[in-house]
């Protein structure tokens, strides 16, 4: 498998990262060097090998949903870029 | 005081022979002498250690103290602790003022009263094996300044290697405690999956990553690991199991210890001066009783590529919360809501961290999910069914941990998969979610050569048995890098 230059630049737009046409061609260099480690994974015939998502297999606990933190907006939103009354401020969406 | 063990240092503070300010000024001076040729620390803030010491002080006074109150110790920075900066080794967090603790902190500091000497060095996110992709610049190996300290931990195995700390934790996602351990000759730990809490952890690879400790002894780790373990709420995967203590089985004889070698560990591609230290490490091992076993870990080579689509699988749905929003870095310049989150997080993160989320893109965009993300996932399974395999002929395996010594800088920076490879023996281990440990083995070409243990689940107390009766015997442990005084 190789990646072409059009599939980088599809990728990190997906990824939303910014990739100016030099960065995708050294990018794309590099990538095809990892996808060629990768790809030995393909050599092996894993039908009927339930897939690993977890090294414990747990279910995922639950709780009753009630409160059960502090209000700290505050403290969390002193850390933001851009915020005012509470709310964090981002370009205008809606034209 | 600057060579003493944690339980040299706890007598000391008992005592009275020395106080925790005194004991934390001892080590802020030598980190401001020495850092800035390590360039280990990337945060200190000596008036909120002296501070964190004093009140060790007054603990120490009233008779409340536990047996770590008042040592101090170095945090890694991926680690969240209130009102310090966080920075996770990246430029889109070199502003972030932490507004709460991880867990691992409360527990180490608020509950167990170590001082923290502030926050180590790292690869940025922990993605890296040379501590070269950290925003704030590489850190050299106290053993030898023109080569790397391991990685990602690498500020905090540099930190300890110096004496610029007594310890210090790191984070293991696949080998990221080991490795650096090795290189800088140190004792590190990395605990079974779900001991240590990942609350406040800034999170890499979330089905992979686990802190632990980083220090001179096994004695020192069992010591630390008894202050940062236990279950959370707050973390969705911690394990709910009864209290241990680690220091419970340190000096049990190996008498009859079954020590299983995979031959897939002593092929080609470890250096031979890597392996002859390996070698004569697990001679002494049967001088001291046990027996060796020769076991077989058949998927263990899948094990890199496996990890390169899982990793970054999950790092990048991680790191999509890094939008220039909440927190973080944000773009000068922008124009509408996509521009700003491409062009923050296009300056915000450094090249391995953005080769990293477009691999982790790739594999979990439609089309190509069953090929590379579930391949991954049922080799995963794979390899950790090896593992149950060799432990039903033996207690520990062994191994290097690395296949090579410290390396230069710059070596591998320019090849990523080079760099991927010298993670080679330690990944397998975070993939089926199983304790592993790096203990000093030896020296090849005057550098440090690490001995890997690996235990079945939750057998810590028992890998630290293992390394502590090493250690009893040997002095690998002890041996300082020459340069630094």
């Amino acid at each position: 498998m190789s990646l072409t230059l059009e599939q980088v630049q599809r990728i990190a737009h997906l990824a939303r990262i910014e990739i100016s046409e030099s960065e995708a061609a050294t990018t794309q260099g590099h990538l095809n060097g990892i996808f060629q480690l990768i790809e030995q994974m393909q050599a092996v015939d894993t039908r009927g090998i339930e897939p690993m998502a977890h090294a414990q297999d747990l279910s995922q606990r639950l709780r009753d949903d009630t409160v059960s933190e502090e209000d700290r907006r505050a403290a969390y939103q002193a850390v933001a870029p851009e915020t005012e009354a509470g709310l964090y401020l981002v370009p205008k969406v809606i034209e | 005081m600057i060579n003493a063990s944690l339980k040299q240092l706890s007598h000391a503070l008992a005592a009275k022979q020395i106080s925790s300010v005194e004991l934390t000024r001892l080590f802020l001076d030598r980190i401001e002498r020495l850092n800035p040729t390590l360039n280990a620390f990337v945060t200190v803030d000596p008036e909120k250690s002296l501070k964190m010491a004093a009140a060790a002080d007054a603990r120490i006074a009233a008779g409340m103290a536990g047996p770590l109150t008042g040592i101090p110790i170095a945090q890694k920075d991926i680690f969240c602790a209130e009102g310090w900066r966080t920075t996770c080794g990246s430029k889109m967090l070199a502003n972030f003022v932490s507004p709460y603790d991880a867990t691992v902190i409360r527990k180490m500091h608020t509950e167990a009263g170590l001082v923290s000497l502030g926050k180590t060095n790292m690869d940025e996110f922990a993605m890296g094996s040379s501590n070269e992709t950290s925003f704030f610049g590489p850190v050299k190996n106290p053993w030898d300044p023109s080569r790397v300290p391991g990685g990602s931990s690498g500020g905090s195995a540099a930190a300890v290697a110096a004496r610029l700390a007594p310890a210090a934790t790191g984070t293991d996602t696949g080998g990221s405690i080991r490795q650096p351990a090795a290189l800088c000759n140190l004792t590190g730990l990395k605990p079974t999956y779900g001991v240590v809490s990942r609350f406040g952890m800034i999170a890499f690879a979330s089905s992979l990553d686990q802190g632990g400790p980083m220090a001179a002894s096994a004695e020192d780790c069992a010591l630390l690991l008894n202050t940062m373990v236990g279950f959370d709420e707050r973390d969705s995967t911690s394990l709910d199991r009864p209290a241990e203590d680690y220091v419970r089985d340190l000096d049990k004889p190996l008498a009859g210890l079954r020590i299983g070698l995979p031959r897939e560990f002593f092929g080609a591609g470890c250096d031979a001066g890597v392996m002859a230290a390996v070698r004569a490490a697990i001679a002494e091992y049967e001088k001291l009783g046990a027996t060796t076993v020769e076991v077989s870990l058949p998927n263990s080579h899948l094990s890199v590529p496996a990890y390169y689509v899982i990793a970054p699988a999950e790092a990048s749905s991680n790191l999509s919360r890094f939008d220039g929003v909440r927190y973080g870095f944000r773009a000068e310049d922008y124009g509408n809501l996509d521009d700003m989150y491409m062009k923050s997080r296009a300056q915000g993160f450094g090249a391995e961290v953005k080769r990293r989320i477009l691999i982790g893109t790739y594999v979990l965009s439609h089309g190509y999910y069953d090929a590379y993300y579930l391949q991954a996932q049922r080799i995963r399974r794979l390899i950790a069914d090896d593992f149950v395999a060799a432990f039903e002929s033996c207690d520990v395996i062994m191994g290097p941990t690395s296949p090579s010594t410290a390396f230069k800088l710059g070596e591998k920076a320019a090849d990523p998969v080079q760099m991927y490879l010298s993670d080679i023996y330690t990944i397998a281990v975070n993939l089926a979610g199983l304790p592993g440990m790096s203990i000093p083995c030896g020296f090849a070409g005057g550098l440090p050569v690490g001995l890997q243990l690996i235990g079945n689940y939750f057998a810590e107390a028992q890998l630290l048995n293992a390394a502590h009766r090493y250690q009893q015997a040997t002095d690998w442990h002890q041996r300082r890098p020459p340069g630094i005084v």
